[in-house]
């Protein structure tokens, strides 16, 4: 390494010195320790190896590809293949399984539950709550009162087209009427009170009655006569303990004055038909399938 | 301090006294050096075709999806979420089609984000409803009750300034995004028009910015920063479609 004309050697160690010399302290000139270079020597080396091996320099019009062809797509595509292949045999199975009679295949309904569980984390509990509980405005999952039906077809029905969105022509689709500009303030009060009736909950007898004829000339089209609700327009059962929105006498009134409108997407788009089936089956074990 | 007098030296190798004895000297090689490692790995992005591969379908934000970006980054969102997609199964799995760099070409800056205290956004279009939105922003655990995020309600108090829109428009435009003078001139109408599914500038706006979804985002009269928030959000991820897509595999 040195190349000095004359050496300077150090008395104590006997090593040549660069010759520095600051207020009488010298600097030894050791050479590098050896295993030191040579770990650099190869990192160079490694370094081209690996420009040459991987994706590297950018030339004209594209990048070096490398010699081992490896991208980060690629990798990714891999990887996803080989858990779509191990689970292919299955995943076909369900995508063409007679859903009417899904739960009866007792090795597919456990795939399809523990699948579904997952697909419903990611996509569902959002709205529904990790546990299905629903929130207000968004339907409780566990229990066995649907409003557009609970078999295995309805409820994959729902999940594939979804409710009132614009995207998919075939979704699910009603409109309640908002009574705001239609029926006079005591004529709500009465239909509030009518509902609340029918519900088995406090009430002021006289408007609830008053309520029963205003009720079958406006409410009973959808929700029937006696307010058991209606499955094929999502009217929902007015007789029970279960409210979507809440059934106290101001969000009842709410209600009928500016009616409500729930929207769910439409999921064919984003999940595959095994995966529409699996989470319906995850669905439907929750507790209300029917 | 006291130098003893060094003996020359002799050789190419040995001339690095000169540098070690001049630091200006010494700054200005290490700028070169450096600038040429940064030169090698910067200067091709701008030149390369691939950089960016071309996507069908992405397009310039519309104003009021433009406004709705500006409540995001002002509000912190890229804090939390991130808008970036990695290309690991378990991501593609969880959040769909890893992103493109193309998708956010028209991002300036871009809100690929470093941290996900809360789910990645990048593919949130579509996947809730408006409802689910409104609700979520204004108070995150009325709907998901293990959330901590902070609500937003006040969004709906703040309307959009349309007096800004066709400066914020232009600004982006002089960054490089691809919006024509026509588009600069219309933009404050076209902020109030998306809210509004009532609006007689419907298809103009649609043919402005293709598959733009012009809904009363809110549900309540006048276009508020929420309206603006959640037609942001409900376009992000939503302008590539993947059934047609086919990667470039050596990416």
């Amino acid at each position: 390494m040195s190349s000095h004309d004359h050496k300077d050697i150090d008395d104590v160690t006997g090593t040549d010195t660069t010759g520095h010399s600051w207020d009488g302290i010298k600097e030894l000139n050791n050479p590098l320790p050896r295993w030191w270079l040579w770990t650099f020597y190869i990192t160079i080396v490694w370094g081209v190896g690996y420009t040459i091996a991987f994706p590297a320099w950018p030339l004209i019009s594209s990048a070096t590809s490398g010699m081992l062809g490896y991208s980060t797509r690629g990798e990714v595509a891999q990887d996803i293949a080989r858990f779509e292949q191990a689970n292919s045999a299955i995943m076909a199975q369900l995508a063409s399984a007679d859903l009417d009679t899904l739960d009866q295949n007792p090795d597919l309904m456990r795939f399809a539950t523990s699948a579904g569980a997952a697909v419903f984390r990611n996509n569902c509990s959002q709205c529904h709550g990790s546990g299905a509980a629903g929130a207000v405005g968004y339907p409780n999952l566990l229990d066995d009162d649907w409003l557009w039906g609970g078999d295995f077809e309805n409820i994959a029905y729902t999940i594939r087209h979804g409710i009132r969105n614009e995207e998919d022509w075939d979704a699910r689709y009603s409109v309640m009427t908002a009574y705001d500009d239609i029926l006079s303030n005591g004529e709500i009060d009465a239909v509030v009170n009518h509902v609340l009736a029918i519900s088995g909950q406090t009430h002021d007898a006289t408007l609830a009655a008053a309520g029963s004829e205003l009720f079958l000339d406006n409410c009973a089209a959808c929700h029937g006569d006696e307010g058991k609700g209606d499955r094929n327009q999502g009217a929902p059962n007015l007789t029970d303990a279960i409210w979507l929105y809440g059934g106290d006498p101001e969000t009842l009134e709410e209600t009928i004055r500016y009616a409500r409108f729930g929207v769910m997407p439409p999921w064919s788009t984003r999940l595959s038909e095994a995966e529409i089936r699996a989470v319906t089956a995850y669905v439907h074990q929750l507790g209300g399938g029917e | 301090m006291s130098e003893t007098p060094t003996t020359p030296t002799k050789g190419f190798l040995a001339k690095h006294a000169i540098l070690e004895r001049s630091p200006t000297l010494l700054l200005v090689s290490s700028l070169v050096v450096v600038a040429i490692g940064g030169l090698v790995e910067i200067v091709p992005l701008f030149y390369l075709e691939n950089t960016i591969e071309k996507v069908e379908g992405v397009r310039p934000y519309s104003p009021l999806e433009l406004a709705g970006r500006d409540v995001y980054i002002r509000e912190g969102c890229y804090l939390c979420h991130s808008q970036m997609i990695r290309p690991m199964r378990d991501e593609v799995e969880r959040y769909g089609h890893y992103s493109l760099a193309a998708e956010s070409m028209y991002d300036h800056p871009f809100q690929w984000g470093s941290k996900r205290t809360g789910p990645d956004l990048a593919r949130v279009g579509g996947k809730y409803s408006d409802a689910w939105h409104l609700d979520h922003l204004i108070a995150p655990r009325s709907v998901v009750p293990e959330s901590i995020m902070p609500g937003y309600a006040y969004l709906l108090d703040t309307y959009v300034n349309a007096d800004y829109t066709a400066d914020l428009v232009r600004t982006h435009s002089i960054v490089g995004v691809p919006y024509t003078e026509d588009m600069i001139a219309v933009a404050a109408a076209d902020v109030l028009a998306q809210a509004d599914p009532e609006t007689d500038a419907y298809d103009d706006l649609l043919a402005r910015y293709p598959g733009a979804q012009i809904r009363n985002f809110d549900g309540r009269p006048g276009v508020s920063e929420m309206d603006a928030l959640i037609a942001y959000l409900q376009m992000l991820g939503t302008t590539v479609d993947f059934s047609t897509f086919t990667p470039d595999a050596s990416r």
